[in-house]
């Protein structure tokens, strides 16, 4: 397998009238051809910026990239001209965000809106570019494609209106979909089809994606490689068997202690866990550790020095000076 | 969309309705008879005077005067004017289409000075350009119509002696001599009237794109890899057009306020300088004639406004 | 993006002292440059005009056929129009006239405004529908016309009971704030809405508040910023409105010098005596824009829904 997205040491900073505040600091993260890469953690920890920067689609300024490389097919994006990354953007890296009820254009109908991306990097012409957005509608199992080619935003469900969005982001063939929280704004029961259309659209075209997520559940059953984030750092990084098995990271741990689990909670009096304490600020982090004051195992060598990532077990990576120790 | 049209004309019926009671109060409440001066003023015929009080039934219960003043203003039976004994709806059409085409220009003229001023700037907030724009904007519509008016005669025709501060409706030259005279004469009203507008429409169109330029299509927009001028011209002004449409008509009532002051100053034979010209001659049919005709005008804009507002903005016509 | 940072906002109130809403609303103002500027030429120009009189004491009409349609001297710093009146006396007069009708105007139209946006917000149903449809009604007036149209047939007759310059003031002020009270009743309706349901305007009912009181303490003065910014501009519509008519021949008697008819008596002769149309126009323009910028700052300053 080839790597066909490689981002390392990726830092972006955002100006604020009160200093610079560090969202993303210091991220590696590496996603192979036909892969799924899930990145994971509380919102505010750096997941969206970091999706969101590899396309550049944050505002810059106030954001901005401070350090580090994203490299796409051999080629750093960093330096990238606008007009570069227009050309990378929806034909090779597809994108689809977190709000399907405000990310439509409601004057135009979603058929204009997935005909003007093939149009823009295909050339098609208007005509065809709109049999290709009925026939995207129909790959993303909208019925009365050929019909609801013509409709506007508002008259589709939430859950339809992100059906919409996954058939945008796909309809350049792109190598990879970034997915921003694609459920999150959904009902539980629409979050499930949402979820299963992403992986049938995987196995029908071989894209590789990155699933960007708070919720383990939907880790544990689309990822194959998870990346945990915690206030801009990469905490952890594992396949996605080892990381349920034996999490390293207490921060892991707590989040998978948070998942409700129906098993467990029929047999034994099992409680839910919640991490107590909130994202320390990225305004002025503190140093060492950014989890130490919410970790029951913190020492005072977590809060003198910042853990490195280190790799334990091969592709397994822990950024936690105790690993070792509370793994045994 | 025809039965949102179909809509929209029925809720535009009862707004002319209401603003005739507004105007059909205002006469009654007015002391004394505002025809009195026919009784007294001998040039009036004493068939036209008993015409007129009859068609507006001076002596009948309020309701019934109503409604007969309405019918004969809908018939456009709005009487003669006292001055020149022509009918009232005689005068105002043959004015009306200087007044329509002088407004007409003015707004042209706004929507090129505001559209791009605007656009550009909220697409930099906060950068020279924008804080120069919107000072001069404000500036602009801090300016009174009145005095902008003023100060281009002073310039243009005092100072320079580029332009006539007087419009003359009776050019003797003929051909592209008589569109030449008429080009230049025109200029300072349309000048005062648009950039009035342009500056308060700068604004408007300013912040309506202020607040769609950070919507998340926009950035949905941007990860179709669309190039930034189609980014804003197809899914940022697109959008901000919706608000900005009904803020303009709300401006409407301030366009026609500035017109009259415009026609008065430049002496443009409009409505708005019949209008005047009438209150100084207590000229009443005239002044009832052309006030009603003002505030039809206000509706038929806002309809227009109502209409476009529906085709830019296809979740209206739905609901 | 907003909620890819949120530590920005937890972090920012600690790294501040307290403040109370009016020392937050006045930091906010101060950061509004044009704004402050605007405030101290308007705390000028009125305090010129209260308190100039009575150091520039030459009077507003006499007449002097020696020394008429002359330019700035150090006698008439501001010129003389056509009889020899001195223009620095007759600006400083005019502007008395300007300013009151602005603040009274503006006075009558957020009383009105809050009447018909507090009776709709408290009624609700159709008498909010009709005073709404009132509301839009007067919004779709065209009010310039109206105003002739008023001032023409009532002139006269008030002019008979209260004399003529009270009878013009009265009429002019009641008829412009007439015109004027819709924004500030639609925002007072807007509060009442977003308010009824709040939890302190719920336990003040369940602690049985009158109405008027329920009104009068809790949701006016939460409905007091945006407010004050719509009245700082209606001051400022109504100067023009005021100037308007006496510029068109139609508002005070022609013996008051207001600053519109100072314009309308230069405006004849503006090739050799441009002087006289400019410190009037000047003044009115000078009123105007530091009003608005003001109501800028203010918006900034008061209505936290605006600020970027």
């Amino acid at each position: 397998m080839s790597r066909i997205l490689d981002i390392s040491g990726l830092k972006v900073h955002f100006r604020t009238d009160d200093g610079w505040v560090r969202a993303v600091d210091g991220v590696d993260i590496g996603v192979d051809r036909g892969e799924t890469v899930s990145i994971v953690g509380e919102s505010g920890c750096g997941k969206t910026v970091t999706a969101k920067t590899v396309l550049k689609l944050i505002d810059m300024p106030p954001g901005k990239i401070v350090a580090g490389s994203i490299v796409w097919q051999g080629r750093d994006l960093v330096p990238a001209t606008p007009a570069q990354m227009r050309a990378i953007r929806a034909k090779e890296i597809g994108f689809i965000f977190q709000e399907p009820m405000t990310s439509l254009n409601p004057v135009y109908t979603v058929g204009e809106q997935i005909a003007e991306s093939v149009r823009q990097h295909e050339g098609l012409s208007r005509r065809a570019a709109m049999d290709r957005a009925a026939e995207m509608l129909a790959l993303v199992n909208i019925p009365n494609p050929a019909s609801r080619v013509h409709d506007y935003p508002h008259q589709f469900s939430g859950g339809m209106r992100q059906r919409v969005m996954i058939a945008m982001a796909l309809a350049c063939n792109p190598k990879l979909v970034i997915a921003d929280e694609p459920t999150t704004a959904l009902d539980v029961t629409i979050q499930a089809q949402i979820l299963d259309l992403l992986a049938e659209m995987k196995q029908r075209i071989g894209m590789a994606v990155l699933l960007i997520t708070h919720a383990m559940g939907v880790v544990a059953e689309n990822a194959q490689r998870v990346i945990v984030m915690y206030a801009g750092k990469v905490v952890e990084e594992a396949p996605v068997g080892p990381l349920f098995a034996t999490p390293l990271h207490p921060y892991t741990q707590g989040l998978i202690r948070s998942i409700p689990r129906l098993d467990l909670a029929a047999t034994e009096h099992q409680r839910l866990e919640a991490i107590p304490g909130t994202v320390p600020s990225l305004l002025h982090p503190p140093p060492g550790c950014r989890f130490a004051a919410r970790c029951r195992h913190a020492t005072e060598e977590c809060r003198a020095a910042e853990p490195a990532l280190r790799e334990l077990s091969p592709g397994h990576k822990v950024a936690c000076i105790h690993a070792e120790a509370i793994a045994a | 969309m025809t039965q949102y049209l179909i809509r929209r004309l029925l809720i535009a019926i009862p707004s002319l309705l209401g603003i005739s009671v507004i105007l059909f109060t205002v006469l009654a409440l007015a002391p004394g008879d505002p025809f009195e001066e026919l009784a007294t003023n001998p040039a009036i015929p004493p068939d036209v005077r008993a015409h007129l009080r009859a068609s507006l039934g001076m002596d009948d219960p309020v309701h019934i005067r109503y409604f007969a003043w309405l019918s004969s203003m809908l018939r456009g039976e709005w009487g003669y004017s006292f001055v020149s004994r022509i009918p009232v709806d005689q005068l105002i059409l043959q004015r009306l289409p200087t007044t329509v085409a002088v407004i007409g220009t003015s707004q042209i003229l706004a929507l090129c000075i505001a559209l791009p001023v605007g656009v550009y700037a909220a697409t930099r907030p906060y950068s020279v350009f924008d804080q120069v724009a919107n000072t001069l904007a404000f500036v602009g519509f801090s300016l009174p119509t009145f005095f902008t008016g003023l100060l281009l005669i002073l310039l243009f025709s005092i100072h320079l002696g580029w332009l006539p501060f007087v419009f003359r409706s009776d050019i003797e030259a003929t051909g592209w001599r008589w569109w030449w005279e008429m080009f230049k004469q025109s200029i300072m009203p349309i000048m005062v009237l648009g950039l009035f507008q342009g500056a308060a429409w700068t604004r408007y169109v300013r912040s309506a794109v202020l607040d769609v330029i950070r919507l998340d299509h926009v950035t949905t927009a941007r990860s179709k890899g669309l190039p930034e001028r189609r980014i804003t011209i197809r899914h940022v002004v697109r959008n901000a057009m919706i608000p900005v449409v009904t803020l303009v008509a709300l401006q409407m009532p301030a366009v026609f306020g500035g017109a009259i002051v415009t026609e008065q100053i430049f002496r443009v034979p409009g409505i708005g300088s019949l209008l005047i010209s009438a209150i100084l001659a207590n000229d009443t049919p005239v002044i009832m004639g052309v006030t009603f005709v003002f505030a039809c005008l206000v509706i038929f804009f806002n309809l227009v406004a109502d209409i476009l507002y529906g085709w830019l903005d296809p979740r209206i016509s739905y609901r | 993006m907003a909620g890819s940072i949120p530590v920005s906002a937890t972090a920012s109130p600690a790294r501040r002292p307290h403040v109370g809403p009016w020392q937050e609303a006045w930091r906010r103002f101060r950061k509004h440059k044009l704004a402050v500027a605007s405030a101290v030429v308007l705390l000028m120009l009125i305090l010129g005009v209260l308190i100039g009189p009575f150091f520039w004491t030459l009077p507003i009409d006499e007449i002097d056929f020696s020394a008429t349609l002359q330019g700035p001297s150090l006698a008439h710093p501001l010129g003389t129009d056509d009889l020899g009146q001195d223009l620095l006396a007759r600006i400083l007069y005019g502007g008395r006239i300007s300013l009151a009708v602005g603040f009274t105007a503006m006075m009558v139209a957020v009383g009105l405004g809050i009447l018909v946006g507090s009776t709709a917000g408290m009624a609700g149903g159709k008498t909010d529908a009709a005073l709404m449809w009132v509301t839009d009604l007067f919004l779709s007036l065209p009010q310039l016309p109206l105003l002739l149209l008023i001032i023409y047939l009532f002139r006269q007759s008030l002019t008979d009971v209260v004399g003529l310059e009270m009878g013009v003031f009265i009429l002019i002020v009641s008829v412009i704030g007439a015109f004027n009270w819709m924004p500030v009743a639609r925002l007072v309706r807007a509060q009442f809405f977003s308010l009824r349901e709040k939890e302190f305007v719920e336990a003040a009912r369940a602690l049985g508040a009158s109405r008027s009181r329920l009104i009068i303490r809790h949701i006016l003065p939460n409905a007091l910023g945006p407010v004050i910014v719509a009245a700082t501009i209606d001051i400022a519509a109504a100067i023009i409105a005021e100037s308007t008519l006496s510029f068109l021949g139609l508002g005070f008697p022609p013996d008051v010098p207001t600053w519109g008819r100072l314009l309308f008596d230069a405006k004849d002769n503006l090739d050799f005596a441009p002087h006289w149309a400019l410190a009037p126009g000047i003044a009115i323009f000078l009123t105007v824009v530091s009003i608005n910028f003001v109501g800028d700052g203010l918006r900034d300053a008061l209505d936290p829904r605006r600020v970027q």
